[in-house]
């Protein structure tokens, strides 16, 4: 092509940075995330003063092991926010799972790490069959997952049996949570972290530089070095002045790493937005949506399973409840607040984690203050409600100036 | 059908292989007959306009030849040789293009990614996005058709004006480097200088050899950028006609079947 557009008298391309443009993608895109990052800070102010044991380094390591379950699942349901569909099953596959691994660990004797294969690829299944329903007759994910919210809570029962409750006895199961890296461990990770990301930023931009496209300049991308630097710095800092890093932590960061690694870099994310956006286009473009949708359903139902064994992980337990109450609300609630739609294709990745940072910390500072479960539940509802008209709001004025 | 309107393609344009001829091309939907014994030529470097009342034939004639609905019966020659329309793929690969009304687009992603969607690059084996690389030709295939709106390739579609969406439909068309170009309805629902510059990037298709198709119902524009009218009514050709040689009013009785001279109270837009 290029031979060809030499013999072409061009039209000159404007190389200039244009600020509007650039303003209005902040707007759309990574304002999402500051907006979110403020609304934290908020928060913990607000709890911090309510009580000033909110941002200790003992609260704050916990509220780190509090959402990593949701996150987790969080982050297939982004996946599946983005195909425009959604998957009200996952905290019932959770707790299915979690289940599954117990059952399988405990009253089987089954190797814990074989037991933990065992409960991902429970959710695996489910979620291929998820998809199976969605793309082979066409029926609403919607419902699919509705009827599989009650189907797999059952299923969960049947598991579970007479005892319904099981313990969980010190096993890689419950190391998943309750291993936590030495200080200097610690500083290692973060450090490893801070490079890992300052070289790919900087890798980026010169490749663009080097192709003779726009850049960012340079300083925007030193300064967002040093926040994300910052940011680990002192996560690293208050988590060692506790137990140290936990392991679970650096579980779910490195799923939230690879994650928006595939949605953000590989043509199969590229292809998911494609689809969530719309569907007619992507199907004309030649991609294969069933296949797109499937492995979606799959990734998500997987993802959720993963959660479920971090929750009873952490619990030490499983029991008849595990997966079920408010998990799917907030595992879905979660990104949308964070700024992922409900309408398909636009969020990312890291809006699990925000999105559960935020909840849990209403949650965290909630309990700490010992309010009733009359308030706690009214606040979350307003929370979510407020969330989700934010992000209603900007679909409508996105429509009205089409 | 006026016959003195039918006028055969000139002599200089006759000499050449025809890219693209269809002959007899006829499809029926049950009792109704959208298309009978269609005869239909465009040539390296030539804007064809396809117009026609509402029914007559415009759109079941650019899916045939898209191969989105094959004709019943018919024989099309590509450059000559005998060709089977019979699927998509099929005509996508002999070179033929198409650009629907809807344009389909995503709106939830950027310039560079629509123009490669389905077809990204990416490196080393990996299903990793070469991002600059596929920015790169963006640019310059933007530049190339002098699409000088768009000023950033990393806009997202929804923040592009009608006429920049449909010159990053055009350009995306363009991408399989097909020969012949079919647009339907391209300056449908834009304004007079979005209308313009659209007109004008048909031109520089038509300049680099391209073989175009422009279906729409605007006559104005038709005569603008159109060297050869061809008109369907009620699924037939009502008449083949030089932009040079004929009139609008000659255009619009052989649209509306009424006499010679009889003049339609509306004229342009039917």
């Amino acid at each position: 092509m290029s031979t060809r557009d030499a013999t072409v008298p061009e039209a000159p391309v404007r190389e200039r940075f244009s600020l509007g443009v650039s303003l209005r993608r902040v707007a759309r895109g990574e304002l999402a995330s500051v907006r979110v990052l403020l609304g934290i800070a908020v928060i913990w102010t607000i709890f911090q003063i309510a009580n000033d044991r909110f941002l200790s380094a003992v609260n704050l390591s916990n509220l780190t092991l509090q959402i990593a379950a949701v996150a987790t699942i969080s982050i297939g349901v982004v996946l599946v926010l983005l195909l425009g569909e959604i998957d009200l099953s996952v905290g019932a596959v959770s707790g299915l799972a979690a289940s599954v691994m117990a059952v399988l660990s405990v009253k089987h004797g089954l190797a814990p790490e074989l037991a933990i294969v065992a409960g991902l690829l429970v959710g695996t299944l489910i979620g291929l069959f998820n998809g199976f329903m969605v793309t082979t007759f066409g029926i609403p994910s919607f419902v699919v997952t509705l009827a599989g919210l009650l189907g797999w809570q059952g299923a969960q029962l049947a598991v579970l049996g007479d005892t319904g409750s099981i313990n969980l006895p010190p096993s890689t199961i419950t190391d998943l949570t309750g291993t936590f890296f030495d200080p200097v461990v610690g500083w290692i990770l973060g450090l490893a972290a801070i490079a890992a990301y300052a070289a790919s930023a900087l890798r980026a931009r010169m490749k663009r530089v080097r192709a003779g496209l726009e850049a960012e300049p340079l300083v925007t991308v030193i300064v967002r070095i040093a926040l994300v630097a910052g940011g680990i710095v002192a996560a690293v800092a208050i988590l060692n002045a506790d137990r140290g890093v936990p392991l679970a932590a650096v579980i779910v960061v490195t799923l939230m790493v690879l994650f928006t690694f595939i949605t953000e870099r590989t043509r199969y994310g590229r292809h998911i937005f494609a689809v969530g956006g719309n569907e007619e286009a992507a199907r004309r473009a030649g991609i294969r949506i069933k296949r797109i949708k499937l492995s979606v359903f799959a990734l998500a139902s997987t993802l959720a399973a993963a959660g479920g064994i971090l929750a009873a992980s952490r619990l030490l337990s499983v029991n008849q409840q595990s997966g079920s109450g408010d998990v799917l609300l907030l595992a879905i609630a979660g990104p949308v607040i964070a700024g992922t739609s409900l309408f398909g294709g636009r969020g990312f990745v890291w809006s699990a984690l925000l999105g559960a940072l935020v909840i849990g910390s209403i949650s965290n500072g909630m309990d700490l203050l010992g309010l009733a479960s009359d308030v706690k539940f009214m606040i979350t509802g307003a929370v979510l409600l407020i969330a989700v008209t934010v992000d209603a709001a900007t679909r409508l004025r996105r429509e009205a100036t089409r | 059908m006026s016959g003195t309107a039918v006028e055969r393609p000139g002599e200089t344009v006759a000499a050449r292989t025809p890219l693209l001829a269809l002959e007899g091309f006829s499809k029926s939907f049950g009792p109704v007959e959208a298309l009978k014994d269609v005869d239909f030529t465009v040539h390296e470097g030539e804007v064809v306009g396809l117009v026609g009342d509402n029914g007559a034939g415009k759109s079941t004639l650019i899916k045939a030849i898209a191969g989105v609905q094959p004709a019943d019966r018919g024989v099309a020659y590509f450059k000559g040789e005998r060709v089977e329309l019979s699927s998509p793929q099929a005509a996508t690969s002999l070179g033929i293009a198409t650009v629907y009304q809807d344009l389909a687009l995503c709106e939830n992603l950027d310039v560079v990614a629509n123009l490669f969607l389905g077809k990204e690059a990416t490196g080393n084996g990996l299903p990793v996005l070469e991002e600059t690389e596929m920015e790169r030709k963006a640019r310059e295939l933007l530049a190339s058709l002098g699409v000088t709106t768009i000023r950033s390739v990393r806009t997202l579609v929804e923040n592009l004006s009608g006429g920049q969406r449909q010159a990053v439909a055009i350009a995306r068309s363009l991408l399989g480097e097909p020969q012949l170009v079919i647009l339907d309805e391209p300056t449908a629902a834009l304004g007079v200088v979005q209308t313009r510059q659209i007109l004008e990037l048909i031109e520089r298709l038509r300049d680099r050899g391209h073989g175009v198709i422009v279906v729409s119902h605007n006559l104005a524009d038709i005569f603008r950028v159109a060297d050869r009218i061809t008109v369907l009514r009620l699924g037939r050709v009502a008449g083949n006609f030089h932009v040079e040689r004929t009139s609008r009013e000659e255009i619009v009785s052989a649209i509306t079947g009424a006499e010679f001279g009889e003049r339609p109270t509306e004229e342009q837009e039917l």
